[in-house]
């Protein structure tokens, strides 16, 4: 080998080390912050666990208390936004993979859709606060499922949409080749067949509207009083741990661990739910 | 169909079942794609909702809004250069650190990795990037704020405030908060995002492709760099952009560490402000209608922006999700 062909092959060997050791450390230095700030969230939320978390309604300033009415709040704001999101979404997500197909209106709505999925959520407060509580004339619980609902929604649609173009087209074709309407081929056979990957569109969408902040903070604004008036101010446990880490008082920020906590522990439950139901779902 | 729609005596059982099946579908199919097109409507609703809310505030400031940096509450001057200024850097932070390893981390997961490693690692990141963003919010403040504030802006300004050009970017109080932490705590959020999008995108490629390089002598970089990255160029750019949308309209993470100042520095260590963390901040101190509005404007400006960096990605994106079809 000549000279020559050796430096280049020692330079292109070297860059390849240098190259495939420079994305380990890349790796290392992203997970690195990601363990940090779990660990962080951990063993602070660990610390200001307690009992009264779930019993005690959030404290004035300075003194201590629980988030029983932020959990409440948060509960059944995030129940109405599914109620309310899920059903159009599935709707939407049905007439996407079954009637509208690759036609210019399908692919619009699905282009529209995956752009709502990632439009920021503040936008969505924004929206339903010029819809809804500018014309009601008060901040409500219903506004801010509302306000959630519309993040469900494009969840909702996508899983849905994906999930029923997997269902082998035979089904379909069997089925109707029985005689069957196709509104109960849908509603029968492939909701039935993709269900599994529905549900997981369901759960996805709890996970990601239950640290939802931004959307709430001026369409339920907050509550520190017992509240299941739905019509009324209503609190939230992402908006309470917004205000309570802003906060100058220790009681207050050791119960927003305590909420951050809580919420990072449920976001990532359903998200291994949902990951196992679509596991399943694809074995099947 | 030849029938007619008046009811004929003759007409047996199934001629009344198929019509009424025909019923039932027309109504279900009008039922969903109504569904369908409230999708559409939500998006042009929130647009539209949006420039009716800050019509004040266009009407009165007109295209001095957009290059004005007042904001004065008691005077009701308001001017969106602040926010958007703060928006574009902390998101150009972010991403000048988010791009390089989120691609060092889809390399190394789709070509360096032990295979028993890949798997776990890869759903390990995607689990992060679904926590919620509040979480990297408060970490920032209460974790990440005093490591900036006692150890790194001091070392920047020493290290790199008298340097010719850079310099004046790394002049000033030791805070802690400002627009290098928010911008770095977005990479944070984001480098999730980018990098299981890119990683995606990287195993489209077509193993006959690589293992051609590798038969002709090519180091595993070589293959990545010369046969990986040309064939996913678009849809590498699509994720980019992806993590950008995010980072644009970002809220919690940034509101807790961006400070809240309306003043436009040349340091990226003094406080200032963003778009989504002036709205979070504000919205419900908004004293006055022109107030109001000239928040909801700026709303209405996040928006458009995120718009058309998402649909970028979207159609970049697109090109790989087609091409994929055809193989």
């Amino acid at each position: 080998m000549t000279s020559y062909a050796e430096k280049l092959y020692l330079r292109r060997a070297a860059m390849n080390f240098a190259a495939l050791a420079m994305s380990g450390v890349a790796t290392a230095f992203g997970l690195f912050w990601l363990v940090w700030i779990l660990w962080t969230t951990f063993s602070n939320g660990v610390s200001a666990m307690k009992l009264s978390l779930f019993t005690e309604m959030t404290p004035p300033p300075g003194s201590d208390g629980g988030l029983l009415n932020a959990f409440v709040g948060s509960l059944m704001m995030s129940g109405l936004a599914l109620a309310i999101g899920t059903p159009i979404g599935i709707a939407a997500g049905t007439f996407l993979a079954e009637y509208a197909k690759r036609s210019v209106l399908g692919e619009t709505i699905r282009f529209v859709n995956d752009i709502l999925l990632s439009a920021p959520s503040i936008v969505m407060g924004l929206f339903v606060y010029a819809l809804v509580v500018k014309t009601t004339g008060h901040f409500s619980g219903y506004a801010g499922a509302l306000a959630l609902a519309f993040i469900v929604l494009p969840v909702v649609v996508r899983t849905t949409d994906e999930m029923l173009q997997l269902v082998p087209n035979q089904m379909r074709e069997a089925a109707l080749a029985l005689g069957v309407p196709q509104w109960k081929v849908t509603l029968q056979v492939l909701y039935r067949s993709a269900l599994p990957g529905i549900l997981t569109g369901f759960l996805l969408a709890f996970a990601r509207i239950s640290g939802e902040t931004a959307p709430l903070l001026f369409t339920a604004l907050n509550n520190q009083y017992w509240a299941s008036d739905m019509s009324k101010p209503m609190a939230s446990v992402p908006v309470v741990i917004f205000q309570y880490a802003m906060s100058p008082y220790d009681s207050w920020h050791a119960l927003a661990w305590a909420g951050a906590f809580i919420v990072t522990l449920f976001v990532l439950a359903l998200s291994i739910l949902s990951r196992a139901v679509l596991r399943r779902a694809k074995t099947l | 169909m030849t029938t007619e729609l008046l009811p004929d005596p003759s007409m047996g059982i199934d001629d009344a079942r198929a019509r009424h099946d025909a019923r039932a579908d027309g109504f279900f199919r009008g039922l969903i794609g109504t569904a369908g097109i409230f999708v559409l409507l939500s998006l042009f609703g929130a647009a539209a909702a949006m420039l009716w809310g800050g019509r004040e505030a266009f009407q009165t400031f007109g295209w001095h809004f957009f290059t004005s940096t007042d904001w004065d509450a008691v005077r009701h001057q308001f001017g969106a250069l602040v926010p958007v200024v703060g928006t574009l850097i902390t998101a150009l932070i972010a991403m000048l650190i988010a791009v390089p390893v989120s691609f060092g981390i889809a390399l190394f997961l789709t070509e360096v990795a032990p295979l028993w490693m890949r798997g776990s690692v890869a759903t390990a990141v995607e689990l992060l990037a679904g926590i919620p963003s509040i979480i990297y919010g408060m970490w920032g403040l209460f974790v990440f704020v005093p490591v900036m504030a006692n150890t790194v802006n001091p070392w920047l300004t020493t290290h790199l405030g008298p340097l010719p050009f850079l310099g004046p970017l790394f002049r000033g109080p030791p805070l802690g908060i400002g627009m290098l932490t928010a911008g770095i705590v977005l990479a944070i959020m984001v480098i999730p995002f980018i990098s299981s999008v890119m990683r995606e995108v990287f195993l489209t490629v077509p193993s006959t492709l690589k293992e051609s390089a590798y038969a002709l002598g090519s180091t595993k970089w070589e293959v990545v760099w010369r046969i990986v990255l040309p064939y996913t160029r678009t849809a590498v750019i699509g994720g980019i952009f992806l993590g950008l949308g995010r980072a644009l309209g970002e809220t919690m993470a940034v509101t807790f560490v961006l400070g809240n100042a309306h003043k436009l520095t040349v340091s990226l260590l003094e406080p200032g402000n963003s778009i989504a963390a002036t709205i979070a901040n504000e919205f419900t101190e908004a004293d006055s209608d022109i107030y109001l509005s000239s928040l909801v404007a700026l709303g209405f400006l996040l928006f458009v922006v995120t718009f058309i960096v998402l649909a970028i990605a979207k159609l970049m994106l697109r090109q790989i999700e087609r091409r994929e079809g055809n193989v």
